[in-house]
């Protein structure tokens, strides 16, 4: 349970940035608030989009997902389900994956790095973290039943 | 339960609040321009037009998102490249003066010496001041929109992604904005002739033909 709440919450302030640079990219905000980082140089980057879509697009759909899926996993009727936490560590590993690549661009191939992409790359990873940690602690049975209130063991 | 919700309520609150003042706030210089870039010391004098053995050089510092700039670019400069520069008389300099005061002024810069890197500089300029208004007036950074121009003019799209993605002209467009302000550049466009400082805000074809006549002649006295 309490993973979930932890998922939930990271993706929802993941969901925010990349909200905030999808925003940027159609043009709704001006500028990128970017400190000593380079975002313009990413943003604008052929990398940018992807399949005619803007990459940070999909990072707002798949943090919303992240985000819906923990919330729905933190409710009493699912607490019990261990298929939102499949789901959820399926996602996060997803999420993960496409941010080392996108890392990866950043350093290898566009040579300037983007604060708030290093800030959601923190975050996807974090969540990745703690989805692990929440698959493998269902697995050993411990915790997840007593946190959501059940107070029985898991069969 | 309840502090988790709160978190949540916490976290929209502050999220939502923040993208609320980012889409309010007038857009400032774009973030190449906030930050000091280092001048290159390539040597770099400018992208010029005309004969290397013209009897005088109009040097020009302007930007690409000054108003004034491009009504001078597309109202005067075509008729000063017919009977000027065409005639063997001018050969033009243009050099980037990126104005603090306008969000896209180095985008727009760097997108113009990109250009130029693929031999397409003076098709990129003349285009960038004749889309001016489209591109100048909107929050929205128009660096697609250029790159769309770049594409138009037959650029090869990855070289130029990688030269703006790099800003590879940067410090060349400071180390000309550096220049114009050790020169007494104050305001766009700012010419010289022949070395002189010249800045008429209504500078026309005819003046810059009395000018140069002027000045020619004086050389045949000498």
């Amino acid at each position: 349970m309490r993973h979930r709440q932890a998922i939930a919450l990271l993706a929802l302030i993941g969901f925010f940035i990349a909200l905030y640079l999808w925003l940027y990219k159609i043009g709704a905000i001006g500028e990128l608030k970017c400190g000593t980082g380079a975002c313009e140089a990413v943003q604008t980057s052929r990398w940018a989009v992807w399949f005619g879509v803007p990459v940070a697009f999909y990072g707002v759909v798949g943090y919303a997902a992240l985000f819906l899926v923990a919330l729905v996993g933190v409710q009493p009727a699912f607490a019990m389900r261990r298929a939102p936490t499949l789901l959820l560590t399926a996602l996060a590993s997803g999420g993960l994956l496409f941010t080392l690549y996108l890392t990866y661009l950043e350093v290898f191939v566009i040579h300037a790095i983007c604060r708030w992409c290093v800030g959601s790359a923190v975050v996807i990873t974090v969540i990745w973290v703690v989805s692990m940690i929440g698959l493998k602690t269902w697995g050993e049975g411990s915790g997840e039943w007593f946190d959501a209130g059940v107070g029985s063991s898991p069969p | 339960m309840k502090p988790f919700y709160a978190l949540l309520g916490v976290v929209v609150v502050v999220g939502g609040g923040w993208l609320v003042w980012a889409s309010r706030t007038t857009p400032a210089p774009a973030p190449a321009a906030s930050r000091p870039v280092p001048a290159a010391a390539d040597g770099f004098r400018g992208y010029t037009l005309g004969s290397e053995a013209a009897p005088v050089e109009v040097v020009e510092y302007a930007d690409f998102q000054c108003p004034h700039c491009g009504e001078f670019a597309v109202l005067q400069l075509p008729t000063i490249r017919e009977q000027l520069i065409a005639t063997g008389k001018v050969r033009w300099r243009l050099r980037d003066f990126p104005l603090g005061g306008f969000p896209w002024s180095r985008v727009s810069a760097l997108a113009a010496q990109c250009a130029g890197e693929q031999g397409k500089f003076w098709p990129m300029a003349d285009t960038l001041f004749l889309t001016q208004s489209e591109w100048g007036r909107s929050s929205r950074n128009p660096s697609g929109f250029f790159r769309d121009l770049a594409r138009g003019l037959g650029l090869d799209r990855d070289k130029y992604d990688a030269c703006v993605a790099s800003q590879r002209y940067a410090g060349r467009i400071e180390a000309s904005y550096q220049e114009g302000i050790a020169l007494g550049v104050q305001g766009t466009p700012t010419f010289f002739v022949n070395g002189r400082l010249k800045t008429d805000n209504n500078a026309s074809s005819d003046r810059f033909k009395q000018v140069v006549d002027s000045v020619i002649a004086a050389q045949h006295k000498r």
